[in-house]
């Protein structure tokens, strides 16, 4: 078997049989820009794998690394690319310390392997905002490395000592002689060589760098402008066919019968129709006609029989939202302290002020443009090679040696870049279709590329949890908040996909509501666990993507109450913190001064300002919304908003994700909102679960401040910010307080 | 039936009924033009159809037979498309990347149809809707097209 090159861009994928392809082979395997030339990489060379028993993750370079004759350098990331710009910050940090200009990268996903567990030293995800901060370190001292065997190959080139050489971007050069000589030309010999000791190695003096803190293009940026970047869903082997599944209508039913089989096995195209768990699956050589034929078919489902997994999630038929919201909210337990401190009982006894009110967050959707998709194809060897997205390359490998018996080390997963994630690409139970592919793969013989469409991808997409919370806050003579007491009813995603740990709070589920640096002397965070139906998830910015909107949103109610203004009261609240003092302050003066309103803006809309802050992923983040109201509907026109992630790797790229942090945070508290009656999701498309539009993007405008703090995430602080800046404007503009999203479901008057 | 896609003509087995996009994805082998929705609400499938921005997913191949089609494998031959390419790049629009495709392909339809489109020009043209929020920056990128100040950002 071979695979198949696209016709528009060729693939960066080995040919010729994979039969034990060996991590020399996945390395040599060619790549987009210089396909097809000769390549003398790294490799595996003898000394290195001897070492790699050894060795700490992150520090076989040869794992990483391949210089090219023409200097070009191939990275393996241990992170994948989804649009946060990951590739491109690895070879800026890589570069750096390699001395190797990051535009002379070609950057690939890793395979799964231990060499790339830099999380830590333990383990790795693309997600958390984790990859920068948790492997900067790893990363630079992995590009020192490789920069001091290139030195040592050099000196034995040129017959000099190691301490004569000095470097240039991609090159080794001996002032004495003014000789130089080109990494490319050196490569092969340079990684023969045993890796030092990580130890032994000086890193640059980051007053000398030249690309990290600089405002580097991103390496895909041509690729993704012309159609050129290979998805998961793009992906071509030979001999492949195409699947498409039609999923239970609710989550937990089985196949009861086919009542149209032999029909629709007749249709033209259809070369098999299968049974999986909880799902049918016709597979034909076009994909289009899969999914009609598989659409077309009459499936009776049986409710769960007394054989049913008992820790599988099941959909009731009754099932709805807005019953479950109200539960929610009816929940009167006390719960389970995320944070207690203080004497909160005390306070609210001797208040002069209290105040209580309940908010609601709501199930969101993924809503990532690539649809799920997996291609699966058995080797002849017996391994399995898999192409899909994912965030996590080593918990699909294990899913899946314990799916098919198979070992790890027979299992090679692909992780191409993903088209969006935002967190839909985690291992979910019963929402990945890696299962089915390979089960279609085993029962066909043929290598299998099975697509949800849209519409399954909305019956199965794992939803951010909804939560209601029951706020109380007490006032002082001065009306300044002196305690405050936040009960969560609801589910965290990390309890909801790993199962719950009856002794402790989910933190995923009270993040933002807890971990607030706020001179509240008084203050319990709680969670009352409650379970839902639904299958969970992580979305960007997790629990702090509602959490936020909630506890901001009724801060901004009870400084109403005691006759705050949210900024002055959002300082005074922060006093003896320095750093957060300055953030809020930048964000004021970034949006000319901090100006409440309502007031008249210059085309005579009537519009009013909010302001919010938020502490997700180890960054600091303050925004302020302006906002009027356009018939009927909130306009949301400008967007400010300052980060301090503490120190940072590429400008450019934390814009573009504070603008897309915004625009994601915008369509939650705008527009979005998974409803489902009798057990099924209302929407099925866009059509029904309308995101942001271009027309409804404000201006962005971004601070990053750079305190020095150590360092914090970039991919999702900039959203939590913004939902609640923008209902506290609203609430300013219209009297209306807004305790729950989306702002669709509100009626306004312009 | 024939179509006629960059230029190259093509004997396509498949039902008159199959939409554009899985022709050229499926068939043909062509994956830049992408899937998103398949019911027209995304745009990540625009293709050119005589040189207008067409969605794919719900364009059945049989009432394109005779038309000059373009997708985004062929968007550089195209002097707009170079131009809109460059601009993408040089705004570093995308991110994720998916929609991107389409999003090129919606603003060179609109930059062939009026060289200097107005506000309202654009933001009747550029409907496709980008999940990572590129959309300060393709504005951005054409505006600067468009010959304005390109600080739509």
């Amino acid at each position: 078997m071979t695979f198949d090159r696209p016709a528009s861009a060729p693939q960066d994928l080995p040919t010729g049989a994979p039969v034990n392809m060996s991590r020399r082979r996945f390395l040599i395997g060619t790549t987009t820009a210089t396909a097809g030339a000769l390549v003398l990489g790294f490799g595996i060379p003898t000394k290195a794998r001897a070492q790699a028993a050894n060795m700490a993750p992150g520090t076989r370079v040869p794992a990483f690394l391949e210089i090219r004759p023409d200097n070009t350098v191939r990275f393996l990331s241990p992170f994948v690319e989804g649009g946060q710009g990951i590739y491109t910050a690895m070879a800026q940090i890589v570069g750096e310390e390699l001395d190797a200009d990051p535009s002379s990268f070609v950057v690939e996903s890793a395979p799964a392997g231990t060499d790339y567990l830099v999380v830590g030293g333990s383990m790795r995800i693309t997600g958390g905002s984790m990859s920068v901060r948790t492997s900067y370190d790893t990363m630079r001292k992995l590009g020192a490395l490789a920069r001091a065997m290139l030195l040592e190959a050099a000196a034995a080139r040129l017959d000099v000592p190691v301490s004569e050489l000095t470097t240039e971007p991609g090159h080794v050069v001996h002032a004495a002689s003014g000789r130089t000589v080109t990494y490319g030309e050196i490569a092969d010999a340079a990684l023969d060589l045993e890796v030092p000791d990580p130890e032994s190695i000086t890193l640059k003096d980051p007053a000398d760098f030249r690309w990290i803190r600089q405002p580097v293009e991103r390496l895909d940026v041509y690729e993704k402008s012309t159609g050129k970047a290979v998805y998961s869903i793009d992906t071509k082997v030979d001999g492949m066919v195409h699947a498409a599944v039609q999923h239970a209508p609710r989550l937990g039913l089985t196949v009861g019968s086919i009542v149209n089989e032999a029909e629709v096995a007749a249709m033209p195209g259809v070369i098999s129709i299968h049974t999986l768990p909880g799902a049918v699956a016709v597979v034909s050589e076009r994909w289009w006609t899969a999914r009609r034929a598989v659409e077309s078919l009459n499936v009776e489902w049986n409710e769960p029989g007394a054989d049913a997994d008992p820790t599988a999630r099941y959909m009731p038929a009754d099932f709805s939202t807005a019953a479950f919201a109200e539960r929610l909210a009816n929940e009167t337990g006390e719960g389970m302290d995320a944070e207690n401190e203080g004497d909160v009982a005390a306070a609210f006894a001797e208040a002069e002020t209290t105040l209580e009110a309940t908010y609601h967050s709501q199930y969101v959707n993924h809503g990532q443009l690539e649809p799920p998709s997996t291609t699966a194809r058995f080797n002849e060897d017996g391994s399995l090679d898999v192409w899909m997205p994912n965030q996590a390359p080593e918990q699909f490998q294990g899913a899946i040696a314990r799916m098919t018996g198979l070992e790890a080390s027979q299992i090679n997963i692909h992780s191409p870049m993903l088209g969006g994630f935002f967190g839909r690409h985690f291992l979910y139970p019963h929402a990945n279709p890696y299962p089915q592919a390979i089960q279609l793969a085993k029962e066909t013989g043929r290598p299998v590329k099975l697509i949800w469409s849209r519409e399954e991808e909305f019956l199965r997409d794992p939803l951010r949890p909804m939560a209601a919370v029951r706020f109380k806050g007490a006032l002082d003579s001065t009306g300044m908040p002196v305690a405050l007491e936040a009960i969560s009813a609801t589910e965290g995603p990390t309890e909801g996909i790993w199962g719950r740990n009856p002794e402790s709070v989910d933190g995923t589920a009270v993040e933002g509501l807890s971990g607030k640096s706020y001179g509240i002397p008084n203050h319990r965070i709680a969670q009352v666990y409650v379970e839902n139906p639904t299958m969970l998830a992580y979305w960007r910015s997790v629990g702090n993507s509602m959490n936020d909107f909630l506890y901001e949103s009724f801060l901004d109610e009870l400084g109403d109450t005691g006759g705050q203004d949210p900024f002055e009261m959002r300082m005074k609240l922060l006093e003896g913190n320095t750093r957060l003092q300055t953030l809020l302050q930048s964000v004021a003066d970034l949006s000319g001064g901090w100006k409440r309103g309502p007031f008249e803006a210059e085309d005579g809309t009537m519009r009013a300002r909010g302001i919010a802050m938020a502490s997700p992923f180890g960054s600091h983040t303050a925004a302020i919304a302006e906002v009027s109201i356009d018939r009927g509907e909130v306009k949301v026109h400008d967007i400010w908003q300052a980060i301090d992630p503490g120190s940072i790797v590429n400008p450019a790229i934390i814009e573009a994700q504070v603008n897309s942090a915004v625009a994601l945070g915008l369509s939650q508290v705008l527009l979005e909102e998974s409803v489902y009656e009798n057990g099924m999701p209302k929407a099925r498309n866009f059509d029904m679960y309308p995101i942001l539009s271009p027309d409804r993007m404000p201006r962005v405008h971004v601070k990053i401040v750079e305190s020095g703090a150590p360092m914090g995430g970039i991919g999702e602080p900039g959203l939590p910010a913004v939902p609640p800046a923008v209902a506290n404007a609203v609430s300013t503009l219209t009297g209306q307080r807004i305790r729950s999203m989306p702002l669709s479901k509100y009626t306004f008057e312009s | 039936m024939q179509l006629t896609i960059n230029n190259e003509t093509y004997d396509i087995d498949a039902d008159g009924e199959t939409p554009l996009l899985w022709v050229i994805r499926d068939n043909l082998g062509m994956t830049g033009t992408k899937y998103g929705c398949g019911v027209a609400q995304c745009g990540a499938c625009s293709v050119l159809v005589d040189g207008v921005v067409t969605r794919s997913c719900v364009t059945p191949i049989e009432v394109v037979e005779g038309s000059q089609i373009t997708t985004i494998e062929a968007i550089e031959s195209d002097p707009v498309g170079k131009r809109v390419v460059e601009k993408w790049v040089e705004h570093q629009v995308p991110q994720c990347g998916y929609c991107q495709s389409g999003q090129v392909m919606a603003a060179t339809s609109l930059l062939k149809e009026t060289a200097k489109p107005t506000e309202e020009d654009i933001e009747y043209a550029m409907l496709n809707l980008c999940r990572c929020g590129t959309y300060n920056f393709i504005s951005a990128a054409i505006h600067d097209l468009a010959g304005g100040e390109g600080d739509a950002q």
